[in-house]
């Protein structure tokens, strides 16, 4: 049984702030300039709103947000949890809130200071020891060294290699891609930065078999996205953008990052769930997709995640992915505001924005007849995803 | 007169010499007496600009070092340099020239150990008059004394004490120096102990019995299971009851990383990281012992053994099969 999701909700605003290493103020003052942003980008009063929805790891309390931007009373909060698979997972939850009259209007939003501040890249060395089950998880990897998300990742990207025979230029395909995307997107950190295969391969290794340019940057930035009914939309500024379908999956035997005892690591079952539920609750298939805006932190991921969303094989998206296959122009552009390999790391939400800027028809990289467009959140953590179309 | 400018303090561990050290220190007391050298003639003549510099930037404002009336009224009768700039007459310069081959030669000999680091202790001075302007000093150095070997905070070497006489141009001398360094061998630096697990009422007596040497695998009471990481209940029959096996130490590589960045002090780098299958058929997390991260291959056969990484740390270890 799929969920019933699909088209009960749209999404009417998007905002963000600058992308940077360094933005110079408060977390606070970036979650609230890109939810004014997307108030103001839906021509909604702040007043609108009257649900919020962010990741448990962000530092900015909603109601502290709706102070500040003079949003009044709210009638849905929630949190999302796992990092970066919290990213489409906030629209499912605010889908759920609209679907259900909980709230109107819900404003999903991402915000840290990521790059200046406490960096995601150090992974868990530094954060203090308890005894909880949230912290055990890393009990069984961190006295040996396996402490970031660069080796948590690597030990499947090595696995994967192993069954499947990609290589770390198949990886580097995807960096170049990613790289080629941000190169003409002035939003992009990597804007007219792009790199070869042979810059890739020459790279430092971060974790062997993972070169720096199959890690994502580490940026400070803020995102917004606003959620409401179909009905509302039509009524607002922007051409409404549809929410296809959304779901959130954890898979079996799931651990964050480190899903390391399963009997195949070199999978993602978590996004297999997230997946089929996206196919059968909107009666898509990968087919009707024109453009994909697939999690990249780690560039193996990406080619794990077009298996598991079905464009491929299992094992097969070494082949996929070549002669350009996945970049403008090919059967399926990926992430063509660059991904967070190229524009940013804001945690996935700057990728559900891409998807909707190609629905609307105003990426900077458009892809011509966009129907439908799949995005992806975190991989390696229980995760979510959502396919977003046009209003018929 | 004899001023003593402290130097760093310095804790000394006696520490008896074995013969080997008892001979090397022999040969180094055949340096003990050797003069250095010829004697280094200062570039310049005492002189007011250069004492002015020193008395401003130190803040001594004794009238007999600038004041001709002050000086002429002192029981000097004219100006005098402050004593203290007796090392500074005779420096040699923004590109000093080299030691000479007589010190080079027990340097060589003290680098022949490892004694390659040096510190500056202290220095005493001694003076036998002021010097004035106008006085043309130099200096010649002799090795005054080598001590055994000894051990401090730094690392084990040898005090090395040279003395610096100064002598006027009718070579009268003017007052000497001693002057003592350490060459020594850097102690190792500690590296921090490695990252604790967190424990949990579920998991700390699986990391207690790595402490004991015993590398454990969980085992469901209702149905058998083996299970690894450890945790409450069984996913298969749902039994809160468990005891334990002890792994027979055997297994292979299901995959690996090597990790280069960023750098944890706990850890040398590169740093190979295993995923390991017990033959059990369980899973865990280890580093390979004695392995360069070329040797590491998917399914490569590994015995375990467990191994003492910190006081409270204990962990088990993969050893690569012939």
């Amino acid at each position: 049984m799929s969920n019933k999701l699909g088209r009960t909700a749209a999404i009417c605003g998007i905002g963000a702030t600058e992308f940077s290493k360094d933005s110079g103020r408060s977390e606070m003052k970036l979650a609230v300039e890109a939810v004014s942003a997307a108030i103001d980008d839906a021509g909604l009063k702040p007043s609108d709103v009257d649900g919020m929805v962010t990741y448990s790891t962000d530092n900015n309390p909603d109601v502290e947000i709706a102070r500040n931007v003079g949003i009044g009373a709210l009638r849905h909060f929630s949190r999302v949890h796992y990092g970066g698979g919290a990213a489409c997972g906030t629209i499912a939850l605010a889908t759920m809130a609209v679907a259900t009259g909980a709230a109107d209007v819900v404003v999903c939003y991402r915000a840290f200071n990521e790059r200046s501040g406490r960096r995601f890249g150090a992974g868990v060395q530094d954060l203090p020891n308890a005894a909880t089950a949230e912290r055990a998880q890393f009990s069984y990897t961190s006295s040996q060294g396996l402490l970031t998300p660069a080796s948590w990742v690597a030990m499947v990207a090595r696995r994967y290699m192993h069954l499947y025979g990609a290589t770390s230029e198949d990886f580097g395909r995807v960096a170049v891609a990613m790289r080629k995307h941000a190169a003409t997107n002035p939003a992009a950190w990597f804007y007219n930065q792009p790199i070869t295969l042979e810059e890739h391969q020459q790279s430092r290794w971060i974790v062997d078999p993972l070169h720096l340019f199959d890690c994502c940057q580490e940026s400070d930035g803020a995102q917004a996205i606003i959620v409401t009914t179909p009905e509302r939309a039509r009524d607002l500024k922007q051409k409404p953008v549809m929410i296809e379908a959304v779901a959130q999956g954890a898979g079996k035997d799931q651990w964050t990052m480190t899903s390391f005892y399963r009997d195949d690591i070199a999978q993602l079952p978590e996004m297999k769930i997230v997946a089929d539920e996206l196919w059968s609750s909107s009666g898509l298939t990968p087919t009707d997709i024109q453009t994909a805006v697939l999690y990249d932190h780690f560039s193996p991921y990406v080619l794990m995640q077009l298996e598991e969303f079905g464009f491929c094989k299992r094992g097969e998206a070494k082949d996929f992915i070549k002669n350009g296959n996945i970049e403008l122009g090919g059967d399926l552009p990926l992430n063509t505001h660059g991904g967070q390999l190229g524009e940013a790391y804001i945690h996935g939400m700057n990728g559900i924005a891409e998807g909707v800027r190609q629905v609307r028809g105003t990426s900077i990289n458009q892809i011509p007849r966009v129907e439908h467009v799949l995005v992806s959140a975190g991989t390696g953590v229980p995760t979510s995803g959502l396919i977003l179309g046009v209003d018929r | 007169m004899a001023i003593t400018r402290e130097g760093m303090t310095v804790s000394q561990v006696q520490q008896e010499p074995d013969a080997d050290k008892k001979a090397f220190h022999e040969q180094l007391l055949g340096f003990v007496g050797v003069q250095t050298g010829p004697a280094r003639l200062a570039p310049d003549e005492v002189n007011i600009p250069m004492i002015r510099h020193l008395v401003e930037s130190v803040g001594d404002k004794n009238p007999i070092y600038l004041d001709d009336a002050a000086a002429k009224a002192s029981r000097h009768g004219e100006i005098v340099a402050p004593p203290t700039m007796l090392q500074a007459w005779v420096m040699g310069g923004i590109t000093p020239p080299p030691h000479p081959e007589s010190y080079e030669q027990m340097n060589r000999l003290l680098f022949s150990k490892g004694f390659t680091s040096v510190v500056a202790t202290n220095c005493e001075q001694v003076y036998d008059r002021y010097v004035k302007p106008g006085d043309r000093l130099s200096m010649t150095t002799t090795i005054d004394s080598i001590s055994e070997e000894k051990t401090t905070g730094l690392g084990t070497g040898h005090f090395v004490t040279t003395r610096q006489d100064y002598w006027d141009a009718d070579g009268n001398r003017v007052g000497s120096m001693l002057f003592r360094i350490i060459r020594f061998r850097p102690a190792a630096k500690s590296k921090p102990p490695r990252p604790l697990p967190a424990t949990t009422h579920d998991n700390s007596w699986w990391f207690d019995a790595l402490k004991e040497g015993k590398l454990l695998i969980q085992r469901c009471k209702g149905c058998g299971e083996l299970r690894n990481p450890p945790h409450p209940m069984c996913a298969s029959c749902r039994s809160m009851e468990w005891d334990s096996i002890e792994a027979k130490g055997t297994g292979s590589i299901h995959s690996y990383v090597v990790t280069h960045y960023p750098v944890v002090p706990s850890f040398e780098y590169p740093l190979p990281i295993l995923l390991v299958d017990l033959d059990e058929g369980v899973r865990m997390v280890m580093n390979p012992i004695d392995a360069a991260p070329d040797d590491l291959q998917i399914g490569c056969k590994v015995t375990i053994e467990v191994n003492k990484c910190d006081p409270e740390l204990s962990l088990p270890f993969a050893r690569l099969a012939k």
